[in-house]
């Protein structure tokens, strides 16, 4: 007899809950399809009460609006909310629809100066305690921050080290210090930004007269100094024994219209000849250096995915610096080679073949020194 | 977000889109379809990238061009026809507050079948959903834009909501025909090659979604998770008891009796 009453019960709050469920439920063939972090919902099914159209579509449409935005509201309904000043806010999900981009996806940053030096030596972050145990105050303290554990600024006592002035402010000694500190934190900081960016900024090297600047840097300044008058510097006389600038003239140079017949009778037969060979001409230097350089591109790639992986795996570190041998040279000779292969190279025009001189062997001229440089 | 040039029906989209928009009134007389490069330079100089494009001639009457661009390049862009048009101001009722954040619902199956449909769904998604947010009033829902695809038309509609009390939490909505109604046709496209696509679609890695780890899911919709255990003592390990082996009370009498006349003995 319990039982039933109580079956009985359960069915009656089964209808009453219906009852209340049916103000707000749709019935759908297919369910809907969710984004709620863009507030979107899709009916997969067809319209078949539209079909006809007619009079009534308007009436109609705005029903299957109505039933779908039913739906939709209801699943908003249980997201799980917050109170924000007397506002039931619902917090969305991300948002699943996948679009298009609006701009191309950002470039990777360049590493930072810190960040080559560690990756060169392979150094990895530490990982520190949140807390530090401090001994003047007996408890557990932040390692930097508000009421850290060893704070400069707190001491009330600096003792006057042994050789520095006895009259001296030791405080404001410190205080200047943090100052500089910060000042160079925030210059590096700037510096790596418009590296990242690519920014030119002009150069304030030398402008800033210190009393110790070196002779270069008073060089600089005297050259921009020069050339920062209304005539850009043309009408400035030099001192007497001032040097001329290094750099400066016009940086392309053109044969002059009619001069040295000869010459220009030469260099044009030898275009003629040139032209007219069926023999590909091959500067067999530029080549083999070309190949040199790509070379050892691809062996610094290598180098860095090694040393990638080895960081990955343990801690070990790929051979980061020198390297030794390398790839064998063909022929030919690097930049630094003897003054008659060097001069003007003007592609093939020279037509400096050097197949006379194979049996050279390929030795680097001062090779670790040069790769140095190259590899700037 | 968005630049409309030459528009005759310009009210409705600059209404719905404000403040997002920008409107460039002057007639400028470009075909989106033949010419791209007047569309990219407006999209370079006011730095938007979703744009709409009405005109009106005799072959394509009440034109709109619907678009969107990576990297102030040309997209996607769809052209539909305005078959009907109701506007703002025609239909007499109190609108919702400019820039609130719309739902959008589309109806009908056509919107997965074909692949110009389905540009055309993310294209109107795009445009029309808003900046993201994170929390949203609920009180504050009113706008809801609803689009239908029927019979190869293409109903837009834009209802304004009302929260009607119903039994439990969750209201029971009650809609009312507020903004502009549209019956759009479509006509032209012209949709990006699919490996233009795929790297407008290319997400950096940080916004990916993480990977769950130990778990793995089977190609039926089988989730699998994958426990590690300890090593198990397996001399205490549970298994079936065998009824039939086991001591009967008469017998284990005997035994009792067996070890205690054994240690008599001993002692």
């Amino acid at each position: 007899m319990e039982g039933q009453s109580v079956e009985e019960l359960l069915a009656k709050a089964e209808r009453d809950e219906a009852e209340k469920l049916q103000r707000i439920t749709v019935h759908k063939e297919l369910e809907l399809e969710f984004d709620l972090g863009n507030l979107l919902a899709s009916d997969r099914n067809p319209p078949t009460g539209l079909r006809h159209a007619g009079p009534t579509q308007e009436a109609e449409l705005r029903a299957l609006a109505r039933d779908n935005t039913q739906l939709l509201i209801n699943q908003l309904w249980q997201l799980p909310t917050d109170r924000v000043e007397e506002a039931l806010v619902a917090r969305l999900p991300e948002p699943t629809t996948r679009l298009p981009r609006e701009k191309p996806v950002p470039r990777p940053r360049p590493l930072t100066r810190w960040q080559q030096f560690a990756r060169l030596k392979g150094i990895r972050p530490k990982k520190k305690t949140n807390l530090v145990w401090d001994e003047g105050s007996g408890q557990w303290r932040r390692r930097w921050g508000y009421q850290r554990a060893r704070d400069d600024t707190k001491e009330w006592l600096i003792e006057v080290p042994g050789n520095a002035d006895p009259m001296e402010d030791q405080f404001a000694k410190r205080i200047q210090a943090k100052k500089e500190r910060v000042a160079k934190n925030e210059l590096n900081r700037l510096r790596n930004l418009a590296r990242a960016h690519k920014l030119r900024l002009p150069s304030a090297a030398g402008m800033h007269p210190t009393g110790h600047q070196s002779k270069e840097e008073l060089g600089r300044a005297v050259q921009v100094a020069r050339v920062s008058t209304a005539s850009v510097g043309r009408f400035q006389e030099r001192l007497p024994k001032e040097k001329a600038p290094r750099g400066s003239g016009k940086k392309r140079k053109f044969q002059p219209l009619f001069g040295d017949f000869a010459a220009e009778k030469n260099s044009q037969l030898e275009m003629l000849r040139i032209m007219n060979s069926k023999k590909p001409q091959l500067d067999v230097t530029r080549a083999t250096n070309k190949q040199m350089r790509e070379e050892d591109q691809e062996e610094a790639a290598k180098r860095r995915k090694m040393s990638q992986k080895g960081k990955r795996k343990g801690g070990r570190q790929g051979p980061g610096g020198k390297r030794k041998g390398g790839p064998p040279s063909q022929g030919g000779k690097r930049k630094g080679g003897p003054p008659s292969q060097g001069g003007k190279r003007k592609g093939g025009l020279g037509g400096k073949m050097n197949s006379g001189r194979p049996g050279l062997s390929g030795k680097r001229k001062g090779g670790q020194h040069q790769g140095g440089k190259r590899r700037k | 977000m968005c630049f409309v040039l030459k528009a005759i029906n310009y009210v409705l989209q600059y209404a719905l889109k404000k403040p997002y928009g920008v409107l460039y009134k002057k007639k400028n007389i470009t075909r989106p379809f033949e010419d791209q490069t007047s569309l990219e330079f407006f999209s370079k100089k006011s730095d938007c990238s979703l744009f709409m494009f009405g005109s009106h001639n005799k072959k394509r009457p009440n034109n709109l061009v619907i678009g969107r661009m990576y990297d102030y390049h040309v997209l996607d862009m769809i052209e539909v026809g305005i078959e009907k048009f109701v506007s703002l101001k025609d239909i007499k009722n109190s609108k919702c507050p400019e820039g609130t954040k719309p739902m959008l619902i589309f109806a009908g199956d056509d919107f997965d079948v074909t692949e110009d449909y389905r540009r055309l769904k993310s294209l109107l998604i795009d445009f029309f959903r808003g900046p993201t947010v994170s929390n949203v009033r609920l009180a504050g829902l009113e706008y809801v834009l609803h689009f239908t695809a029927l019979n190869g038309k293409i109903y837009f509609r834009s209802y304004k909501l009302l929260l009607k009390k119903s039994g439990c939490r969750t209201p029971r909505i009650e809609l009312e025909e507020m903004g502009p109604s549209l019956d759009l046709v479509l006509r032209r496209t012209h949709l990006a090659s699919d490996d233009l696509y795929k790297l407008s679609m290319k997400m950096p890695k940080a916004l990916k979604p993480k990977k769950k780890k130990n778990v793995s899911h089977d190609t039926f919709g089988t989730t699998y998770g994958r426990i590690h255990m300890q090593k198990q003592d397996l001399s205490k390990l549970q298994t079936r008891k065998m009824k039939g082996l086991k001591k009967r009370p008469a017998e284990r009498k005997a035994e009792d009796q067996e070890k205690k006349s054994k240690r008599i003995k001993k002692d």
